[in-house]
């Protein structure tokens, strides 16, 4: 639990790229506005933060949020969920073979890069204690995952590691090692 | 103002033509009466805000509604003296105090008039104050939450209609009473004939005092007066501050057929009271202290809960001892409005069933009362005399004038229910400079920011009484609606029609600036004081305490802890007392179990709030969230079972499993 304040206490961060927010007071406009994107552009600094947003505020997860902005997820998962991301880190991502990032962030991989991260949430909340060796979780691409526990530590798939978690007001995130693959 | 054409002229000549084939059967003059560029004028683009709220009495369904102008959307309906099953106002355990009087739970009520807190005359964004006319009580709504706050109800008193009126620095909101009734002094309404009323009836006005740190009300003073009905009533402003004014009626004391008896004179009363030396006179021991009863009931943000208070004691100032409190003006048949124009100079009388508009003068009236310059005495008060105080009158207005708002540039904007139009005179001068019809029979009418010195101006709203063929019918009972004018040229145009939920009486209209940076998103869950919160999942339990079993139970997207629950049994009162956990703007759950004799409720989030169900069958019975909350919401059940009377079926309480897996 010791790496929750950790990561916390790094997520002081101020999510800054909102596009223009709607809801200026015009009486008179006659067309309406077209603003990209959804909830994540609420402005609000009282809630508690959503999973895209604890993502944001990590500087151990720029790369996951690079990926999740190309892929056009970040509305989704600003949503009202629940969530339950498993979100790897800057060195996960190093670990892939040289030039996959890039390559998944080409705009022609869309889809590819869609179906990885979407390998990485489920539609539900669970909480580490919720979790149980062999738990098998469906994903939002269609996969599954498969959870293993072990002396208190969280695996998945047998190749990544949840070495934190943190709630999120629409559901959980919890940090891994490890990119997951889709079978 | 940016115009786009949507239409070709081809488009456009086809339209003129459906306009004026539809015209036969459609309502009358209705398209005539807008104007061309109308739709640009109240559109507010989707994700856009309306530049006001438009806070609305609901009349005979006892809440408030919200609505944004100029679009005229329906932004929230605000429950205050009526229950309210869609979010269990009044149902729920600790909103249920809140409906408390001395007459015990009186669950509904009529409102009818909005006033919205000011400082130095001018709208402040802080509380919307709303009367409940039929047991006579005073609402305040928090404009951060936009919740009822507190609810006093007013003693000696009887149909709270000239109510609640705020002064200037919202030092006081007033109470007057419609019904006259027998008071003893004693606080009791003795058993005497009806056809005793000049000699046994009265009537008050109170003065509600609101402290300025958080609204808190209270019983300032009352003043007992001759048995007649007060009908509305002002503030001054700026030189009349110390004033206010109310409209009397039935100055000829009748007690049946109104209709006819209560219009014999020619003439009624506009009241002055000088609250500022009534309010002198009760701090100096002046008034006589009455045994009463009332209950005054006060909602916490903190604990979540309301709290009853039945009070003992009032301070009632009689102006036959205190001379120079109260003096009254005739005024012209029955009058119903009284208004005060921003410079606080003008009072406008409207008689509904004068020919005139009496418009008198502070000056004068300060005057005549230092010359004593008074006509009779009307129950030991002192009637000044008509000539002396009045200003002039508006000549043929209209017919039945009820209502007078002000633009801030020297006009006055009255409404006409018998001829149903708004009129537009100059204060100054008394000329009538135009006259727009209103469809149907307008009551009351809104400038944004009309009752304060320095109205927003902009738009004035109609709201009416009748709309007939205004809208798709709906079978005998129809909408009720107001009509937004655009008021910012030298004619009045009509620019919409919206439907408004209960009856409308009066509205009061604020920049929404002044409103929305104050407008709360979340309770916090670290606030939380009610007694049975849950902070958390593991702080959720069971307990029993005889044949009451109290559910500590929390609500999170999307389950609920606990979601199993055995041990219940027959002849059992189940409080559930859900805390929402979320802590995310606009995420509120539910809470339902089946055969609730009470309500489902609506927690926000950070909130407690308790559903009281008493089983009345051996079972096991559903719960469910009612708020959709998620996408697992259809999965946010659970179950109670249920037991006979008697049953040795423990206690038991799981969400996921066994009560040792349930460490979440």
């Amino acid at each position: 639990m010791k790496a929750y304040t950790l990561l916390f206490a790094l997520f002081c961060l101020v999510l800054s790229n909102c596009a223009e927010a709607p809801g200026t007071p015009s009486a008179a406009s006659s067309g309406a506005p077209v603003v990209a994107g959804g909830q994540e552009n609420v402005k609000d600094d009282v809630s508690q933060k959503d999973v895209v947003k604890v993502a944001v505020g990590s500087p151990d997860h720029t790369t996951l949020v690079k990926a999740v902005t190309a892929a056009e997820l970040v509305t989704a998962l600003s949503n009202a969920g629940p969530f339950t991301v498993f979100a790897p880190t800057n060195a996960a991502f190093d670990k892939l073979p040289a030039g996959t990032v890039s390559q998944l962030l080409e705009p022609g991989k869309k889809a590819d890069l869609q179906d990885i991260l979407q390998y990485h949430v489920a539609v539900a909340v669970f909480k580490p204690e919720m979790l149980r060796d062999g738990q098998v979780i469906s994903m939002a691409n269609g996969g599954n995952i498969t959870i293993g526990v072990k002396d208190g530590k969280i695996t998945v798939n047998g190749t990544a590691n949840v070495i934190a978690s943190v709630p999120a007001s629409n559901g959980i995130v919890h940090v891994i090692d490890g990119v997951l693959l889709p079978k | 103002m940016r115009t786009k054409h949507f239409f070709n002229p081809l488009t456009f000549t086809a339209l003129l033509f459906a306009a004026a084939w539809f015209s036969a059967c459609g309502p009358k003059n209705p398209t005539t009466a807008t104007v061309g560029d109308a739709a640009s004028k109240v559109y507010v683009a989707p994700g856009s805000y309306d530049e006001f709220y438009n806070i609305v009495s609901g009349g005979f369904n006892g809440q408030v509604s919200v609505y944004g102008l100029p679009s005229g959307r329906l932004l929230r309906i605000i429950p205050v003296f009526s229950q309210f099953a869609e979010n269990g106002w009044g149902y729920s355990e600790e909103t249920k105090p809140m409906l408390n009087t001395s007459h015990g739970f009186v669950p509904w009520d009529d409102s009818h008039h909005i006033a919205l807190s000011t400082t130095n005359g001018e709208h402040d964004g802080k509380w919307a104050f709303v009367n409940a006319n039929n047991t006579p009580r005073i609402a305040r709504i928090n404009l951060k939450t936009f919740r009822t706050e507190e609810i006093i109800e007013i003693p000696n008193s009887s149909g709270n209609h000239s109510s609640p009126f705020i002064t200037e620095n919202s030092e006081y909101a007033v109470a007057g009473t419609r019904f006259s009734y027998p008071m003893d002094g004693q606080g009791k309404n003795p058993d005497v004939a009806i056809s005793t009323y000049k000699e046994n009836f009265k009537g008050t006005v109170s003065f509600v005092s609101i402290n300025p740190e958080n609204g808190r009300m209270g019983i300032g003073f009352q003043v007992l007066l001759p048995g007649v009905n007060f009908d509305l009533s002002r503030c001054g402003r700026g030189p009349s501050h110390d004033w206010f004014f109310f409209s009397c009626y039935n100055t000829e004391q009748a007690n049946t057929l109104l209709e006819v008896n209560a219009s014999q004179k020619d003439k009624d009363f506009i009241m002055a009271v000088n609250w500022k030396k009534c309010e002198e006179y009760a701090k100096a021991g002046k008034g006589r202290k009455e045994q009463v009863r009332y209950a005054h009931n006060v909602y916490s943000d903190e604990t979540h809960t309301g709290t009853s208070t039945i009070e003992n004691e009032v301070i009632v100032l009689d102006p036959k001892e205190l001379k120079d409190i109260v003096y009254f003006m005739p005024c012209p048949k029955s009058p119903h409005g009284c208004d005060v124009d921003p410079t606080g100079q003008y009072i406008v009388g409207s008689g509904k069933l004068a020919a005139v508009i009496p418009v008198f003068s502070f000056d004068k009236i300060q005057k005549a009362i230092a010359d004593r310059n008074f006509e009779a005495e009307y129950e030991g008060i002192p009637v000044l005399k008509y000539d002396a105080v009045l200003h002039g009158e508006v000549q043929k207005p209209g017919l039945g004038p009820l209502h007078t708002e002000f633009d801030g540039k020297g006009n006055a904007y009255t409404s006409f229910f018998v001829s149903s139009e708004i009129v537009k005179w100059d204060i100054a001068k008394l000329q009538v400079l135009d006259r727009v019809p209103t469809y149907y029979s307008i009551g009351h009418l809104c400038v944004p920011g009309g009752p304060t010195r320095k109205p927003h101006g902009k738009y004035v709203i109609a709201y009416n009484k009748i709309t007939k063929d205004r809208y798709l019918p709906t079978g005998p009972e129809l909408t009720q609606s107001a009509q937004l004018y655009d008021i910012s040229g030298d004619k009045m145009k009509l620019l919409l029609d919206f439907p408004t939920t209960g009856e409308p009486h009066y509205a009061e209209a604020i920049p929404a600036s002044l409103v929305q940076p104050n407008s709360l998103k979340i309770f916090k869950i670290e606030e939380n004081k009610h007694p049975y919160v849950a902070k958390g999942e593991k702080e959720a339990k069971v307990v029993r305490e005889g044949n009451k079993v109290h559910v500590y139970m929390t609500s999170i997207r999307s389950h609920f802890t606990p979601d199993n629950i055995e041990g219940v049994k027959l002849g059992d009162e189940v409080y559930f007392h859900v805390t929402n956990l979320e802590q995310d703007w606009d995420v509120p759950h539910g809470f339902a179990v089946k055969g609730s004799n009470n309500s489902e409720i609506l927690i926000m989030p950070g909130e407690t709030c308790t559903l009281k169900w008493v089983p009345d069958r051996v079972g096991v019975v559903p719960i469910y969230c009612t708020d959709f909350c998620s996408a697992l919401h259809q999965e946010m059940q659970g179950y109670v079972r249920v037991s006979p009377a008697g049953s040795n079926v423990p206690l038991k309480w799981t969400t996921g499993g066994t009560p040792e897996a349930n460490n979440f």
